[in-house]
């Protein structure tokens, strides 16, 4: 036995991947020490004291067995009732639900069951970094579309209309949108609706920040005439309850999709997390009022950020949800990729480069706003002197 | 936001930090910083915000304090109730804080001296020979856990994965 390689032992697709530029940028961010960072995209707040306990009593009382397959019946019940109560969407809990382990497994899951090899996935950028592998792990296309600051970079009819082909299965829709902080309006979203329906793709709704909105509530585009049959929401408890770790998402879409995707959830995952379906059952049943108690942080935290930006000779949108701001970058000659290296070395703070959220990122940068007042101000003053001295 | 909404909010927020100004409040709010101006002095002036002060862990410090809880048994006043007596007890800068009480007791004090002789001698002296007090009982306080919703010798670093 000589010279074997094992890579040749890997698969192509995989191995075809490029790194996330993100990952890259937080490899670089370990080294170093004393960093103001604005680069996590996840609540700062810990979950709840009455949902953490849930979990922890469930591990008392020593249910530490598998669920069923798509989740614990009493947990979707509570999906099934929270989403009809905060976004009036109407899902079957039998037959139309499936607990994943996150959200990124149920995007997983939908373009798995959906997609055929070949099939085309329109994905609007910037966006959050999973969909494009996830669809070439699925053996789709990736077309990405890029969306404009000019348009506050929401999706709009033509712009759609002119990526759409007869080979489109599905529309991603992520909004709203980590990182820009966009959020689709009913009257973009009647649009939206029209084109797809035309088309006779499907639509992936990915709904995680659906709680985080500031200007008006969320709407989703299931609820929109002949939408409900071809979509597959994905929502998820991380955001909206402060519950990242405890990895819990699912899928709201039809019985016939419900039922494919399951078989591939019930063979490469079994069953999400008993210990967080128990306690995410509370955080369903009684945690409303934690989701608005976080939203009215995040509110202030968000004018705050853009204001300081603004101040500090940024051009920067006013995000209406999620707790990213997504600022233009100065016209230096630097990509983005290099501005943020240097704010890191240069002035130690840490924020993530537009470029890593697809092509049409590059010139922007994302900064999060899970974080204190203090520690904003902090980071934002440090980006100003940086711009003052470039 | 309507004012009453306003005005609850700034109340959270600066009962989280006092030291946030007026212009941060109003860039935080979205609102002209003379709104915010006018909600603190209104609360300044009724007495809806009594003062503004740093929440000090003296175990970090080389200052001896120490702190008992006193359950005190009194008897009422014709007309005044407790209140004539909370208020005199209330005069004592080594009373931190007294509030009447359902159940077993009437009056609970917190109070603070350098030593837990000095604060036996004060319950001992003043509150106990006090008219109208019955009964006292002392508990020292070994370790403050929490105190106003701060969970004191928690660890504050950022726990988060750098995640997306």
């Amino acid at each position: 036995m000589v010279n074997f390689d094992p890579a040749s032992l890997l698969n192509k697709t995989v191995t075809d991947i490029r790194p996330s530029g993100i990952r890259k940028f937080f490899d670089l961010l370990g080294t170093m020490k004393n960093v103001t960072a604005l680069t996590v995209g996840q609540p700062d707040f810990e979950t709840p004291w009455h949902i953490r306990d849930a979990g922890i009593r469930s591990l008392e009382e020593g249910r530490t067995y598998y669920t069923s397959n798509n989740g614990l019946i009493e947990f979707r019940r509570e999906i099934s009732a929270y989403q009809e109560r905060r976004f009036g969407l109407s899902y079957d809990p039998e037959k139309e639900i499936i607990v994943t382990v996150g959200g990124s497994e149920a995007i997983d899951l939908a373009f798995r069951a959906l997609l055929n090899p070949g099939d085309e996935v329109v994905i609007p950028e910037p966006c959050f970094v999973c969909y494009e592998p996830l669809v070439r792990l699925a053996g789709g296309v990736p077309v990405p579309l890029g969306l404009k600051a000019g348009n506050g970079f929401r999706l709009n009819e033509s712009d759609l209309r002119a990526v759409m082909t007869s080979k489109t299965k599905i529309l991603v829709l992520p909004f709203p949108n980590n990182p820009t902080g966009a959020c689709l309006s009913e009257e973009d979203l009647t649009s939206v609706a029209r084109v797809v329906r035309e088309s006779g793709a499907a639509v992936v709704s990915d709904e995680i920040y659906a709680e985080l909105t500031y200007e008006r509530k969320h709407v989703s585009i299931a609820s929109f005439p002949g939408m409900r049959e071809r979509t597959v929401v994905i929502g998820g408890f991380s955001k909206s309850y402060a519950t990242t770790g405890w990895r819990l998402g699912y899928t709201l879409a039809p019985a016939i999709l419900t039922k494919e995707m399951a078989k591939i959830h019930q063979y490469a995952i079994m069953c999400a997390p008993t210990t967080s379906q128990y306690a995410a059952v509370e955080a369903a049943r009684n945690g409303d009022a934690d989701i608005e108690r976080m939203k009215e942080e995040y509110f202030v935290r968000r004018n705050l950020i853009v204001s300081r930006l603004r101040e500090a000779g940024l051009e920067c949108l006013m995000p209406e949800g999620a707790f990213y701001v997504f600022p233009k970058l100065p016209d230096s000659g630097m990509s983005s990729d290099r501005f943020c290296e240097r704010l890191l070395y240069e002035r130690q703070v840490a924020i993530v480069p537009g470029s890593a959220f697809g092509s049409s990122g590059e010139g922007f940068a994302r900064l999060s706003y899970a974080y204190g007042v203090r520690h904003i101000e902090k980071a934002v003053d440090g980006i100003k002197a940086f711009l003052e001295a470039l | 936001m309507t004012k009453e909404q306003l005005k609850e909010q700034v109340l959270r927020q600066l009962e989280a930090d006092a030291r946030l100004d007026p212009g941060t409040l109003a860039v935080m709010f979205g609102v002209p910083e003379d709104d915010i101006r006018a909600v603190i002095a209104e609360c300044e002036g009724d007495g809806t915000i009594l003062t503004y002060m740093a929440k000090v862990n003296w175990e970090k410090t080389e200052r001896k304090m120490v702190r008992a809880i006193i359950e005190l048994k009194t008897v009422p006043q014709r007309d005044r109730g407790f209140g004539a007596i909370a208020e005199r007890i209330s005069q004592y800068p080594e009373v931190k804080s007294a509030y009447l009480m359902s159940g077993g007791y009437d009056l609970a004090l917190t109070v603070e001296g350098e030593t837990m002789r000095d604060v036996a001698l004060f319950v001992a002296e003043k509150l106990a020979t006090m008219e109208g007090v019955t009964s006292t009982a002392t508990h020292f306080v070994l370790q403050t856990y929490k105190e106003d919703e701060i969970v004191f010798e928690k660890d504050t670093t950022d726990k988060r994965g750098n995640t997306w």
